[in-house]
């Protein structure tokens, strides 16, 4: 394999620590190496910005439901302008798509900005075949997949009797089942009860029939990660999400993690992420008076250490929306009066997709962007908080460059929240006109590599350039001497100068080259549990009397992942 | 000595049974007898062994009589066909499984050609309905678990998907469903009292082509407006007995076929379905699935969703991005107004279901045609490429009509030399790829161009 050494950059990495200052970087047989041979290839990456490989620790890029959005969104195709099909080299496939990309299309834009690692944030473990199908036809980023655990009937029985060594070798029969990585859970509860068309709306509603209630479920779930010692935390989508005074939900789910520890041996030192926490941080008692909570959630984030969280962070596009929340998209369905897709699995979850305008000229949508920034904005610690536009809901992946933009650049920002219609109740509703903070390059880093890397549990390979680590370098435009600013900024952060995904060029200049030498790899966790013959009792039961397939024809098999990173607990 | 093979998933329809029992020769390369299947299913699997099947490649001669070829001539073929035309048709994929229908999209991308799989004929108008309006759907099992209302709207499952009603929608007791067929009131919407209306509580029989207004009158009366005395043939009581019934229900689904997305008002017919059962949600719970038809339509539109961004009707010709306009990247329209140059049929029988105007077309342009089977459009074609049969002799993925993919599974061994889908479409873009760099151009538009210059 070919031997990179790049010179004179400014290096950004937390795992080093490096802070801008020149160093250079080698790259051999697709790990980061201390030194290389003279043969190497050099790169010149004076004056730019050279970073590890990014990940994104929470978007909807693979399954069933992104599958419905691009289906039923023939319309997504047609922005020309956003480069939605245009194919740029003859060695790649067409792309297509804006919010919804198909997949070929994910794989190279997220390669252009830098990216080696996506987590699929929502796995609905029937549906793990269709999700896995679309991951292997994903170029180039390496991914994985989390199962939903927070409506699923199995745990439901298991948790409410306090029995959480059942509970703890059905989540690691089902991480083998389905090929998943970690712990999920959207509205729990609340997504069952949609089932009959009902919700739970705070922690402490009983889910029908079932008799527990969200609490319980978010409790019990992290007390079987922990004694599973699973990479990840418990990986939380709220109850109550998007609707006004929604942040004390958001406080009692997160106040939950305050009784845990962290037990694991991958470097991960906290309990629960809490992820798109913009969409729970509202107060108000409608959408008159809708305003900004994020301060009050972020304090309680800061002075927590066993939460993470991502911040959800709009962007003002028209864009899809799509959650293991089945309720939250039928509200949404009954507010706009758009396409409302809904997908109900048996057992398991519910989901849904509508179309949603994050419209300028609205003035909840512009607090709720503006919720977005001061999430990120007002953390204490960026090791534990990512950025994200928890794609596609408050807007697509393609837009992370103007979100870091906005972060970085204090007037770009200003300039658009002044320039809104409804400007001074926009202002008076949030707080980012009192923020002056502006996001370093150091600080972005550490919220795009080292802190998703840490909190997935894949400090050890990812995230960072420490020799030993996997090759994934991207190197930017940006010169830290002296930063562009604004839209140069963010068209910088959108096309690489280059980026190395496992030691192999991928990206020169925002071009994507010949993508088929790169082996992009599926990771997942086999988590081993003492054989547990209660459990196995049950599920052969539930699957005879309940399920719509046989359990021989449930499991994932090898076919569908060609390239497994198998994580062994 | 026989073996059983257990949990086979049997491909014929979108129900996609997956709990048949297959008695096999000891040697793995004769079905003896296969358990749990319908009638249709299982005679999918025992005529497998039926002397007669095509092993070999036939391309059709001057004088109608087809020659035996082997697999390389056909590919050969095949990929100078494709790239000599300015805009092949790929057509069928409904009945193969998704690995093939990933490998022939490939192939299609190469030669700038036009996917579009049987939805096109069948589904295609609730997939248009879907795109305007949405679909609030669930999995079968739901059905299964929770439904206490179902309505089958313009389908006959009873002969068309034979095991559906006793696995998922009638008879199955569930989680919540405990009395199964006594705790559910089946409501049959027909122009004709099928089987399927039989066992119905209610059969509401409507005039032909009276969908649209009937479920208009059904929203209606769900909000508490007034109809005329009669809609579509059905009297103002009936309609308004139906919809107490739905709405005292807990779990509702609505299961439609042919019927309703191929009589008068076709999409509009579905986009009004769903807006109903949208409705129906301010009451109670409602869902809506469509019963597709072959076992892998669903998928083939699932496939081409994660790669291109459309369910069917998909035109790559342009090589540099993918279009969808149905009325305009529809393979019937295409045909009809000879915007094809070359067709290639796979895993489906084009000429037996389409207009005869279009089958027509088809027949005079090169047309090559990719089934185990001998059809109307292998007798119509150039070139008939045999094949493995996908959940008998091959395994892969197919998608069930509520969209959850199964793997299937091999039972016996394929004729000697026959190859699958997959491989099959895999060696004709190798050829494709080897006829470029052979003629030292880069894609098919600038190998087109190049032809033009010679001539």
């Amino acid at each position: 394999m070919t031997e990179y050494i790049i010179k004179n950059g400014h290096v950004f990495d937390a795992v080093t620590g490096h802070k801008g200052d020149v160093a250079d970087v080698c790259m051999k047989d697709g790990k980061i190496v201390d030194k290389v041979s003279n043969s190497a290839t050099v790169i010149d990456a004076t004056g730019k910005t050279v970073m590890g490989g990014a990940l994104d620790v929470h978007t909807h890029v693979a399954g069933p439901k992104v599958n419905l959005g691009r289906w039923y969104r023939p319309e997504d195709k047609f922005r020309l302008g956003e480069r939605c099909s245009a194919k740029i080299d003859p060695k790649t496939k067409i792309e297509g798509g804006f919010s919804i990309p198909t997949v070929y299309k994910t794989g190279y834009e997220y390669a252009r900005m830098g990216f080696a690692f996506l987590m699929e944030a929502a796995m609905p473990p029937l549906y793990s075949r269709h999700t896995h199908e679309e991951i292997r036809d994903t170029p180039i980023v390496d991914e994985a997949a989390m199962p939903v655990f927070g409506n699923n009937w199995f745990m439901f029985e298991y948790l409410k009797n306090g029995e959480i060594d059942n509970a703890a070798a059905y989540v690691a029969w089902m991480l083998r089942q389905t090929k998943g990585y970690g712990i999920k859970c959207v509205n729990p509860g609340g997504s069952e009860a949609w089932a009959w068309g009902l919700n739970c709306m705070t922690v402490n509603d009983p889910v029908p029939y079932f008799e527990i209630t969200p609490k319980e479920i978010i409790a019990g779930l992290i007390t079987t990660n922990e004694e599973l010692h699973l990479p990840h935390s418990v990986h939380l989508h709220s109850n109550n999400l998007g609707n006004p005074g929604n942040y004390t939900t958001t406080l009692d789910s997160l106040k939950i993690a305050e009784d845990f520890k962290p037990n694991n041996n991958f470097g991960r030192k906290t309990v629960l992420h809490h992820t798109h926490i913009q969409f729970h941080s509202y107060g108000g008692t409608g959408w008159g008076d809708f305003e900004s909570k994020s301060k009050e959630v972020m304090d309680y984030v800061n002075k927590t250490p066993q939460i993470s969280i991502d911040s959800g962070s709009v962007t003002l596009d028209e864009t899809t929306t799509m959650t293991a929340d089945g309720p939250f998209e039928y509200h949404l369905g009954a507010l706009n009066h758009l396409k409302w897709g809904n997908v109900d699995v048996e057992l398991e979850t519910s989901s849904g997709v509508v179309p949603y305008v994050y419209d300028p000229k609205v003035k909840v949508c512009d607090i709720q962007w503006a919720i977005g920034l001061e999430v990120p904005l007002f953390a204490a610690d960026p090791m534990r908080t990512m950025i994200t536009t928890d794609h596609p809901n408050a807007g697509p992946f393609t837009r992370y460059p103007r979100l870091y933009a906005w972060l970085m650049d204090k007037k770009y920002r200003d300039d658009l929240l002044n320039s809104f219609k409804y400007a001074t109740k926009v202002i008076d509703a949030t707080y980012l006109a009192e923020i002056d903070r502006e996001i370093s390059l150091y600080e972005l880093s550490q919220m795009t590599r080292a802190g998703p890397a840490q909190v997935l549990g894949l400090s050890g390979s990812m995230g960072g350039l420490a020799p030993g680590m996997n090759a994934n370098v991207a190197i930017y435009n940006i010169n830290p001497d002296n930063m562009q600013k604004g839209i140069e900024l963010e068209n910088a952060f959108a096309r690489s100068a280059y980026f190395f995904k496992d030691g192999v060029k991928v990206v020169e200049n925002g071009v994507v080259l010949d993508a088929d030498p790169v082996v992009k790899k599926t990771y997942w966790v086999n988590a081993k549990v003492p054989e547990n013959k209660q459990v196995m009792h049950d599920i052969n039961e539930k699957f005879l009397k309940y399920y719509s397939v046989n359990l021989d024809n449930y499991e994932v098999i090898d076919h569908y992942v060609p390239h497994q990173e198998i994580i062994e607990v | 000595m026989t073996k059983t093979i257990k949990n086979v998933i049997c491909t014929f329809c979108g129900t996609l049974c997956d709990d048949l029992e297959v008695d096999v020769t000891d040697d793995g390369k004769k079905i003896l007898q296969v358990r749990n299947a319908c009638a249709i299913g299982a005679e999918k699997y025992l005529h497998v062994g039926n002397p007669g099947r095509v092993v070999v490649p036939r391309m059709r001669q001057a004088d109608g009589t087809y020659k035996d070829i082997s697999y390389d001539e056909a590919i050969d073929f095949t990929a100078k066909t494709l790239l000599k035309a300015k805009k092949p048709l790929f057509y069928g994929w409904s009945s193969t499984n998704c690995e093939a229908i990933s490998a022939g999209n490939v192939l299609a991308e190469k030669t700038g050609g036009v996917i579009d799989n049987c939805a096109t004929v069948c589904h295609g108008s609730s997939l248009l309905a879907i795109q305007d309006t949405g679909v609030p759907s669930c999995t079968l099992g739901e059905v299964k678990n929770r439904a206490d209302r179902i309505i089958f709207w313009g389908c006959n499952p009873a002969h068309a998907h034979p095991r559906h009603m006793s696995r998922y929608s009638i008879f199955p007791r569930g989680f919540f469903t405990a009395k199964g067929q006594k705790g559910r009131k089946i409501i049959c919407v027909d122009c004709r009292e099928t089987d399927t209306a039989k066992v119905a509580d209610t059969f509401v029989r409507i005039k032909q082509s009276y969908d649209y207004e009937i479920i208009d009158a059904f929203r209606t009366v769900l909000r508490g407006e007034e109809i005329p005395a009669e809609v579509g043939g059905v009297p103002a009581e009936k309609i308004k007995e139906v919809i107490e019934i739905l709405k005292s229900g807990r779990f509702v689904t609505l299961f439609f076929g042919m019927g309703l997305t191929h009589t008068l008002g076709r999409n509009h017919n579905i986009d009004e379905a769903i807006n109903f059962i949208r409705d129906l949600n301010d009451y109670t719970k409602a869902v809506l699935i469509a019963m597709r038809g072959h076992y892998n339509v669903t998928g083939a539109g699932q496939v081409l969703g994660w790669q291109y961004g459309y369910p069917f009707a998909c035109d790559l010709s342009r090589l540099t991005m993918a279009r969808h306009n149905p009325g305009e990247t529809t393979s019937v329209d295409l045909l009809v107004r000879h915007e094809v140059d070359a067709c290639v049929v796979i895993a489906s029988d084009l000429a037996a279901h389409f207009p005869f105007e279009a089958t027509r077309v088809m027949a005079s342009i090169p047309t090559i045609t990719i089934d185990p089977h001998i059809s109307m459009s292998t007798e119509l074609s150039d070139l008939h490429i045999p094949v493995a049969i996908v959940g008998v002799e091959v395994g892969g993925c197919c998608y069930r009509m509520d969209n959850v993919p199964i793997e299937t599974r091999k039972c016996v061994d394929a004729p000697e030399g026959v190859l699958e889908d997959e491989e099959l479409f895999n060696r004709i873009t190798k050829r494709v790829d080897e006829i470029l760099a052979e003629n030292g151009v880069k894609d098919a538009s600038e190998y087109l161009a190049k032809l033009e210059q010679e001539t």
